[in-house]
């Protein structure tokens, strides 16, 4: 290699590195990629939280829906919890999975706040969760019409979220759901 | 007077005992923040390994045994089900991987997406010897060409020069 080549070594490497780490500035360290997506909800046989019943997989059947893992001790819960009623009103079908809460409080919470879900699923000790690879609160997954997990959001779903990730899966609501958050927004 | 100075000098002696009694008792208390019961101490070898290995999904610079994140907890507990129950380490991990993915491993397989994480730390010592004998080639290469015969006289004048 003659010098005039060489002279441009530091250079390149300066530029490799430039790229990398300037793409390292748009990733998020915390974002995990979820185990279960395109695989089929996995079974369960639960409590529903406000009738008693033993509720199973099969029950998840008004599809595609929203899976949202709640709890009242998840403050970020209570923060996305009007969005979700937005949501449920405009016509998404929502279950709720009530992750290693208290049954009582959380009947509570619903009456209080309202209640978005057409079920909830009681996961006192958590094992469901864990089958989803759950490891917080709030999460919130999209199955399909088949049942198949196709999208997970880790933290508050709101209207810029829901619109980015998960309108996809719920084309119709898109018009019909603008005006609905133009309130929401002039509300506040 | 002297009475008071007396009983606060007890105090103090007996707040010391009891801070050195504290002190003394810590790493027991710590130990005994959780304890599971294992039918053999080769289950309890392979808890102490799998937690080590294993990676909290919350927290994630630690592994589900130095972590007080609820979730590293809840991996504990089911490690500690199914060493009991029976299972193999290959069929722990890959209930583990099945819902937390490659993430909840500090030793990943190896496959498309982890082959630069295992090979880059070889990949570059070998580019930096790569560079290195390139760099002493280099150097080599300028100190080697010889003195022409008109540059050896000028280097002798000069010399000859200098010692005046």
């Amino acid at each position: 290699m003659d010098l005039h080549a060489r002279r441009f070594i530091p250079l390149l490497g300066f530029v490799l590195l430039s790229v990398l780490l300037f793409r390292g500035l748009s990733l998020d360290p915390t974002s995990l990629p979820a185990a279960r997506l395109g695989q089929i909800f996995p079974e369960f046989a639960k409590l529903e939280l406000q009738s008693g019943d033993v509720i199973s997989v099969v029950d998840l059947n008004q599809r595609p829906a929203l899976v949202n893992v709640w709890a009242t001790w998840c403050y970020s819960c209570r923060i996305e919890h009007p969005y979700l009623l937005e949501l449920a009103k405009s016509g998404v079908p929502i279950y709720g999975l009530n992750y290693k809460d208290d049954p009582v409080k959380a009947r509570g919470w619903l009456a209080q706040l309202g209640d978005p879900y057409r079920l909830n699923i009681v996961d006192d000790e958590g094992s469901l969760g864990l089958d989803l690879g759950v490891y917080g609160a709030p999460e919130t997954y999209v199955i399909d019409r088949d049942g198949k997990i196709v999208h997970r959001h880790v933290g508050v779903l709101d209207q810029s979220v829901f619109r980015a990730d998960f309108s996809a899966w719920f084309p119709a609501l898109m018009d019909a759901q603008a005006p609905v958050a133009q309130r929401a927004l002039d509300g506040k | 007077m002297t009475a008071s100075r007396v009983v606060l000098a007890r105090h103090g002696r007996i707040s010391f005992a009891w801070s050195l009694l504290l002190w003394a008792l810590t790493p027991v208390a710590h130990a005994l923040i959780e304890t599971y019961e294992f039918s053999s101490p080769a289950l309890e070898q392979r808890y102490q390994v799998l937690s080590q290995e294993l990676r909290c999904p919350k927290c994630q610079n630690q592994n589900i045994a130095d972590s007080n994140a609820p979730i590293a907890r809840d991996l504990r507990v089911v490690l500690v089900e199914q060493l009991e129950a029976g299972q193999t380490d290959e069929q722990i991990l890959a209930f583990m991987v099945a819902r937390y993915g490659e993430f909840v491993r500090y030793r990943p397989t190896v496959d498309r997406n982890t082959a630069l994480l295992w090979w880059a730390p070889g990949l570059l010592i070998g580019a930096g010897f790569v560079a290195l004998a390139f760099h002493f080639k280099g150097r080599r290469r300028v100190a080697a060409p010889a003195l022409t015969a008109t540059e050896a006289a000028q280097l002798k004048k000069l010399m000859e020069n200098d010692s005046l």
